[in-house]
């Protein structure tokens, strides 16, 4: 990547959270002119982006970036080829129309700037996802997209039932998330690359390491997660409490995706392995039919399409490990297909919603004539999601079973959920965007009529793109699918389906599906009312676990705290003593650092012995005192005799200093216990007493014995000597003490000046407080007796 | 000297938590007062007993002379009391405040900021 290409990736990377910022104002000055201002972002995006197609279309992958932490080798990088770039070009692409949807939708809203702020920071991160090169970035972004979901899941936050969501979302997508950061550093430790396409390079490492399995899971971790993958599927579902442009853009087109995204991306040096190719199309493929199963069930459009997503995913991820020679362009031609088919299916529940004020299936229905652009979009989106001509979801389909059809038995048993897969979404996609619109016009809340324009650019603009990706189908593969497959497969790969279909397998299984679909179209509401007979003789899923594993961490947390912190002092003090005694003796006889006997000193003078002896006298006397006078008395003593020691061992400042603030503390000392009409004599039990001494005396043998030893190992005079040589050559000090105060550590000193001031505020306001409170009170009077 | 010291040290880390470990408040600012002094005797002796002589440099010298004590541990320990006495002045008032309010000196029964019987958190969300 060329140094102007990079920096237009960073731009193009960067105009959505510009967009975040900008929304509000924009909002207000140009009021319902602010989508269509506001789309121009995602809208430059995009064209850098398609700017850089017919370079990767030439099988280029290009990188570039910029130094992010360069001493841990971290670099803020973009990695673009064909997987990454149909993803920007997907995320851009639908991300400008979403914009525009937004602005209709959420039109009156009072939050509505808010909203597309939320939106632009989302498609930002998501973006980052796909551009990056760099592991760990691309975590940061992954973070990023969990974070951005939740606040617009959320974003009705008077609802219980949103907030329950959006924390439910983050939740199992944030917890994936950190499974996916363990995973990416094991990936790091195992291979030493910190980028993808450092990862490229070095072949079968991962595949061979002994870890391969541990980072293998953490990653699916992330993946499947992030993705809604039987037993995590249940999130996708509840999200659906975020208005439809979150459906349609997060839920459905792009973040949900990202899961997809990274099994795909890490295809070429993590895949067709054992584990690889046998975990992901299983659980792709229970998946793909718990998804469809429970979207039967369901009468509300938004959760229709919501579960038929948690299927497309499913067969994704089923895609994405199967181990047959055309999985990967199944894969990616139905993954775009999706992006298109059920974005616009879900802008189209959308407009139905705000128009006639339902998404009840069942309440729904003749609204063609009122409706007939969206009619026309959702029956796009129908077609597509079916897999029929002319639509890029015929060359999906006819890719998938292409790819299936490889003769193992292995494969045979997924081509065949493959089929029953597709005929349920087959059937669930016409009911959402065929059945609302023919039959007998019913009443609905709102009288309905066509949306505003704002509304249905965007799913008239999805099926006109998924309409010409068919129709141009060669251009089309060389330019998107192919590069996108290649990258995935890790090898060149060439797609040459077209809307012409070859008299084949394939064909005879696409019949046989519209066959099936065709039946189970039929008889929609019976099938509903037999899924759910059936889910409810089965009891509570997923979903239910998820309150009670919430409600018993709660729990679980209000238990400890009440047992850690039981709320006195006492405990907390007596914990903190028994880990510092322990600390400091278990390390020391297990490392083995206990302190030789050294033998009773025969050099100490006697003032010395004079002075010990007091200042343990003093000790005891403290320990001991009975009355307020001996405890003030005897605290003096000790400190005073520390004094006189510092004098002694040639330490005058220090000496001086200790005198002053031993006299002032017993001045302070005696204000405050002269007030406090209290007794300082020891209250404790004996057995009380007996444990807090055992304890008070593990500790200061632990810190003898630890001086001890510190004193006996050889003292590095490094500083010593520094201060030695310098302060007079250089600081113009004769006053070692000094001169490292005020000169060497001078901001030091500053800071504790500042302390000491804090503390004389603090104290001032202790008291104020109290002469405040007291004005109406007795003492009060006293004051002005005086 | 060194030894003695160290002896000291740990019988002044001894009596300081004995008197902090006591439930009433006025014990613990005893205990806390001369927790300051075990700590500065600790910081000194560790920087070694080099000499008496107080650590200045005579007029005709450019460097300090050895045989003196050591300047760093005296620097550090200027610092550590001026702070320990400020830190004390204000505990001590702090105390006082909380007898005036609370009537007691007793920390088992200042119980404002974590009462007793805490509800459990909801469970919704």
């Amino acid at each position: 990547m060329t140094a102007n290409e990079t920096a237009l990736v960073l731009l193009a990377l960067c105009l959505p959270f510009l967009g975040a910022v900008l929304s509000p104002i924009v909002y207000r000055i140009f009021k319902s002119y602010a989508p269509w201002l506001l789309a121009l972002l995602p809208l430059f995006s995009l064209i850098q982006f398609v700017r850089l197609v017919p370079q990767i279309a030439d099988g280029a992958a290009l990188t570039g970036g910029y130094d992010w932490v360069p001493s841990l080798g971290l670099r803020f990088s973009f990695l673009l080829d064909g997987l990454s770039l149909t993803f920007a070009i997907l995320i851009t692409g639908i991300g400008t129309l979403i914009v525009l949807y937004s602005g209709g939708y959420m039109k009156g809203h009072p939050q509505q700037a808010r909203f597309l702020s939320f939106m632009f920071m989302f498609m930002g991160a998501m973006l980052g996802i796909v551009v990056s090169d760099g592991l760990l970035m691309l975590f940061v972004f992954w973070e990023l997209t969990s974070i951005t979901s939740f606040l617009l899941i959320g974003f009705d936050n008077e609802k219980a039932a949103s907030r329950r969501a959006a924390l439910q979302a983050l939740v199992v997508t944030g917890g994936g998330g950190l499974a996916l950061l363990a995973g990416v550093l094991l990936i790091q430790h195992i291979t030493g690359a910190t980028s993808l396409s450092a990862l490229f390079e070095t072949g079968n490492v991962l595949r061979d390491s002994p870890l391969y399995l541990a980072a293998f899971i953490l990653v699916l971790g992330g993946a499947f997660t992030k993705s809604a993958q039987f037993p995590f599927h249940f999130w996708l579902p509840n999200a659906m409490e975020a208005p439809t442009p979150v459906s349609a853009y997060l839920h459905s087109a792009t973040m949900v995706k990202a899961g997809v995204y990274l099994l795909m991306r890490l295809n070429p040096v993590m895949g067709d392995t054992a584990a690889w190719s046998t975990v992901l199309p299983v659980f792709g493929a229970a998946t793909l039919i718990v998804g469809t199963l429970l979207a039967i069930r369901q009468t509300d459009l938004k959760l229709m399409l919501a579960y038929t997503t948690v299927s497309s995913l499913g067969l994704m991820v089923m895609m994405t490990g199967m181990d047959v020679p055309h999985a990967a362009e199944g894969a990616v031609l139905y993954l775009i297909a999706h992006s298109l088919f059920k974005g616009g299916l879900f802008m189209v529940a959308g407009l139905v919603d705000h128009e006639t004020g339902t998404r009840d299936l069942t309440k729904l229905g003749g609204l063609a004539k009122a409706m007939p652009i969206t009619f026309a979009a959702g029956l796009a989106g129908a077609v597509s999601m079916g897999g029929l001509p002319p639509f890029v979801g015929f060359l999906a389909k006819e890719g998938l079973y292409e790819a299936l059809i490889a003769g193992s038995l292995f494969a045979t048993i997924f081509l065949v959920i493959a089929i029953i897969g597709n005929a349920l979404m087959f059937a669930i996609g016409f009911g959402v965007g065929l059945k609302p619109f023919i039959g007998a016009k019913t009443e609905t809340p709102k009288h309905a009529h066509e949306g505003p324009a704002l509304m249905w650019i965007g799913p008239v603009a999805l099926g006109l793109t998924a309409f010409l990706a068919a129709f141009f189908s060669h251009y089309f593969n060389t330019h998107f699918s192919g590069p996108m497959a290649s990258a995935v497969a890790g090898e060149e790969v060439e797609i040459h389906l077209s809307l012409i279909p070859h008299i084949g397998l394939p064909l005879g299984l696409s019949m046989l599906t519209v066959a099936i679909a065709l039946v189970i179209y039929w008889k929609l509401d019976a099938a509903r009312a037999a899924m759910a007979g059936l889910l409810s003789r089965l009891g509570p899923g997923p979903d239910s676990w998820f309150d009670s594993f919430m409600r018993g961490i709660v729990r679980l947390s209000f238990r400890v705290t009440q047992t850690v912190q039981p709320g006195r002092l006492e405990f907390y003090i007596t914990a903190t003593f028994c880990i510092i005694a322990a600390v400091l003796l278990v390390s020391l006889v297990s490392f083995g650092e206990m302190p030789e006997w050294p033998g009773l000193p025969d050099d100490v003078h006697i003032s010395h012995w004079v002075i010990l002896g007091l200042a343990v006298v003093g000790l005891v006397a403290v320990i001991t005192a009975h009355n307020r006078l001996t405890a003030i008395v005897t605290l003096g003593i000790q400190g005073f005799c520390v004094a006189v020691l510092f004098l002694l061992l040639g330490a005058p400042d220090l000496s001086f200093t200790q005198f002053m603030v031993e006299t002032l503390s017993v001045v302070i000392l005696t204000l405050v216990m002269t007030r406090l009409n209290l007794v300082p004599s020891d209250h404790r039990a004996l057995g009380q007493k007996l444990f807090d001494g055992s304890i008070a005396a593990l500790c200061g043998l632990g810190f003898a014995l630890l001086l001890m030893r510190t004193i006996q190992v050889p003292f590095n005079d490094e500083l010593t000597v520094f201060f030695n040589t310098y302060s007079r050559v250089i600081a113009h000090g004769q006053n070692v003490v000094n001169v490292i105060i005020v000169d060497f550590r001078g901001t030091d000193t500053l800071g504790e000046i500042g302390v000491v001031m804090i503390t004389g505020l603090a104290i001032l306001a202790l008291i104020r407080v109290r002469a405040g409170k007291t004005k109406t009170q007795p003492v009060a009077t006293e004051e002005q007796a005086r | 000297m060194e030894f003695l010291l160290s002896c000291l040290v740990g019988l002044f880390f001894a009596a300081a938590i004995y008197l902090m470990l006591s439930r009433h408040s006025v014990r613990i600012m005893l205990g806390i007062a001369i927790l300051g002094n075990a700590v500065n005797l600790l910081i000194f002796t560790a920087g070694r007993i080099t000499g008496f002589v107080p650590p200045i440099i005579p007029d005709a010298m450019e460097t300090l002379p050895s045989g003196t004590a050591n300047p760093l541990p005296q620097a550090l320990i200027l610092t550590a009391i001026v702070i320990s006495f400020s830190f004390f002045a204000f505990l001590l008032v702090l105390t006082y405040r909380a007898y005036q309010d609370l009537n007691t000196d007793d920390t088992d029964d200042m119980r404002a900021a974590e009462p007793k019987d805490q509800p459990m958190p909801p469970l919704g969300y």
